[in-house]
């Protein structure tokens, strides 16, 4: 299967630490990779490299069956890579159409001179990518601080979405929710996965992994100690990879 | 969508009493404007309404300044010495072009402009210490109001700056219109009448321009992308940098626009008075970041409007002309801000919980 996104031998040190060593891993358009690992396993540091928050000290990214650089988080939004955080970054005391278009504000002219936010027009493209996943948030005008975490989530996804992400990385995207509103960010994983997005999921959530995910990778001590084809193996098998019960040296 | 809409009309239909809980201040200033009209007398007529804008022009140019720093989620204490700074720096400044032999109106005019552009550098200071080396807010301008302080009595040597062109004084106290019992209206211009005939003045120069101000800036901080940023910085920085929102420009922009409009507070205020002193301003600053809270801006920031802060530097200008006009020492206005300060955090809340 071609790559939508790909590492080819990915390292990265801080001092003496191999953070990520030599990993390659990848997601096809419409797939959805789960990182599992557990704390310290590298999983950050590996998304970090993906979205530009950290340069590899070896390796390459390769998007779209192209090298490319990424140096900065701006270089990845450019090539289609989209990170969301746990914290979401949305600013709560705006509404969903200006998060969406935050730092990106869309204007119109008035009487010919006057450049001015053209706050209506970002409502309506808001409710046009909301529609588009079939999200449902009953006022638009209203801030964020006003939504629920499931309906928060959705606005994050929203925006990258609307800002043409090709790949989208997301850290423990149901950790803060209740149990509905968990379902509801699964069923947006889905519809991504049916637009052709190519996701990255990080998640202690087995459920989860198990519910959304069509491969998964783990990663121990900055290595990719092992990857699965979902369908194929189990909670168990996969918690022994997480913490190094197995003998996975053969794998590789 | 359509499940919103019997919720709001339910809203409306629990009526006046929750209309009224959401503009509490609004209510506040009224009552309080009734009070000082029964308790003053002479204080329900036109003249003494203009009087009420004429003297509270400087609440209204620094709450402005205040309402932009305060959304970022910061403070800027400097703005009342900035203020005195630069009533000292027009005066001397239009003096020494006077001096040179410029024509008043030019000195008075290059004056301004000079005095404006040298008002900016405390507040570019002010930012590059927030923005770039992470001085927080508080400490960074106390440090400038001490700057400011001292180096305007440097300037003066501990007398008042004085001594302006007719022109300048003519402006400040100056009207928009005069009106001449028996219909001659004329602009600008007090028209020269028999003793004892009253003309009427309608509307202080200082206060048409202060409106102006006040509606640009209204517009910056509402429909600019400028005024979309300060928000975004005060509801979340972390968003707005990872949105690509330029945060530390934007902050220097903030606290240089902040000391501008301090600075426009010292060319009017020595129009007004004739004079610059060093702490010109020195009580401004409590009134300006009352007016700004008790227009129910949080200061943790992310949040305030114009309009509302002009409401609540209205209650601050009732209060200041009422108490003046009923012959109450002005300490009593420091006592009363301070309360009615409290009051709104404690109202404001107040509302939020039954909202």
């Amino acid at each position: 299967m071609d790559y939508l996104l790909e590492t080819r031998n990915i390292t990265k040190r801080f001092g003496g630490l191999t953070a990520v060593d030599k990993v390659s891993v990848g997601v096809g358009a419409g797939e959805a990779l789960a990182l599992l690992g557990d704390n310290g396993a590298g999983k950050s540091t590996l998304i970090k490299l993906v979205s530009g928050v950290h340069q590899p000290d070896e390796g390459e990214i390769w998007m779209s069956g192209e090298r490319v650089r990424i140096e900065s988080p701006m270089d990845a939004l450019a090539a289609g890579i989209e990170t969301i955080y746990q914290d979401l970054a949305l600013a709560e005391n705006l509404d969903v159409g200006a998060n969406i278009f935050l730092g990106r504000e869309r204007m119109r002219r008035r009487l010919g001179v006057l450049k001015v936010l053209d706050d209506q027009g970002m409502r309506d493209e808001a409710q046009k990518v909301l529609d588009r996943l079939d999200i449902h948030i009953p006022s638009l005008k209203k801030t964020i601080r006003t939504l629920s975490g499931g309906q928060r989530q959705a606005v994050a996804i929203s925006r990258s979405i609307y800002w043409d992400a090709k790949v989208l990385i997301m850290d423990e995207p149901t950790a803060a929710l209740g149990v509905a509103e968990q379902k509801k960010v699964l069923n947006l994983v889905r519809t991504l996965k049916d637009q052709g997005i190519g996701i990255i999921l990080i998640s202690h959530q087995m459920y989860d992994v198990f519910e959304v995910a069509d491969r998964l990778a783990v990663m121990r001590r900055g290595v990719l100690v092992g990857e699965r084809v979902v369908k194929d193996t189990d909670p168990d098998e996969v918690v022994g990879l997480i913490v190094g019960s197995e003998t996975v040296g053969k794998e590789r | 969508m359509s499940d919103t809409r019997p919720k709001a009309s339910a809203a409306e239909g629990r009526g006046v009493m929750s209309y009224l809980r959401s503009r509490w201040i609004l209510v506040f200033l009224v009552l309080e404007f009734l009070f000082f009209c029964f308790r003053s007398e002479g204080f329900a007529n036109l003249s003494a309404l203009q009087m009420l804008l004429y003297y509270g022009v400087l609440v209204f140019l620094l709450s402005v300044a205040e309402l932009f720093v305060i959304i970022t989620g910061g403070i800027d204490l400097s703005l009342g010495y900035i203020l005195g700074f630069a009533s000292i720096v027009s005066i001397k400044i239009i003096q020494a072009l006077v001096a040179a032999g410029l024509d008043p109106a030019l000195a008075v005019l290059a004056g301004v402009v000079a005095t404006l552009a040298v008002g900016i550098l405390p507040g570019l200071v002010n930012g590059w210490l927030v923005a770039y080396l992470n001085v927080p807010p508080f400490i960074a301008t106390f440090a400038m109001l001490g700057v400011c302080h001292g180096i305007s009595e440097l300037i003066i040597n501990g007398v008042y700056a004085m001594g302006l062109p007719k022109l300048a004084a003519d402006i400040g106290s100056g009207h928009l219109a005069y009106l001449v019992p028996g219909g001659v209206l004329s602009f600008f211009r007090k028209p020269v009448v028999e003793r004892g005939v009253a003309v009427a003045e309608i509307v202080p120069n200082i206060v048409v321009a202060t409106a102006v101000v006040v509606a640009i800036f209204a517009f910056v901080l509402a429909r600019t992308r400028f005024g979309r940023h300060v928000y975004a910085i005060g509801g979340n920085m972390d968003a707005a940098l990872r949105a690509g929102i330029p945060v530390k420009r934007r902050l220097l922009g903030v606290y240089a626009l902040a000391s501008f409009l301090a600075s426009l507070g010292g060319v009017v205020y020595a129009f007004m008075y004739v004079s610059g002193k060093a702490d010109a301003g020195a009580s401004l600053v409590m009134d300006s970041i009352a007016a700004v809270v008790i227009g129910g801006a949080s200061m943790f920031g992310g949040s305030g409007t114009m309009g509302r802060t002009m409401v609540g530097a209205l209650v601050i200008a009732v209060l200041d002309m009422g108490l003046r006009m009923s012959g109450t020492p002005t300490f009593d206005k420091y006592i009363l801000v301070g309360v009615i300060l409290i009051l709104a955090v404690i109202m404001e809340r107040y509302v939020k919980e039954r909202e």
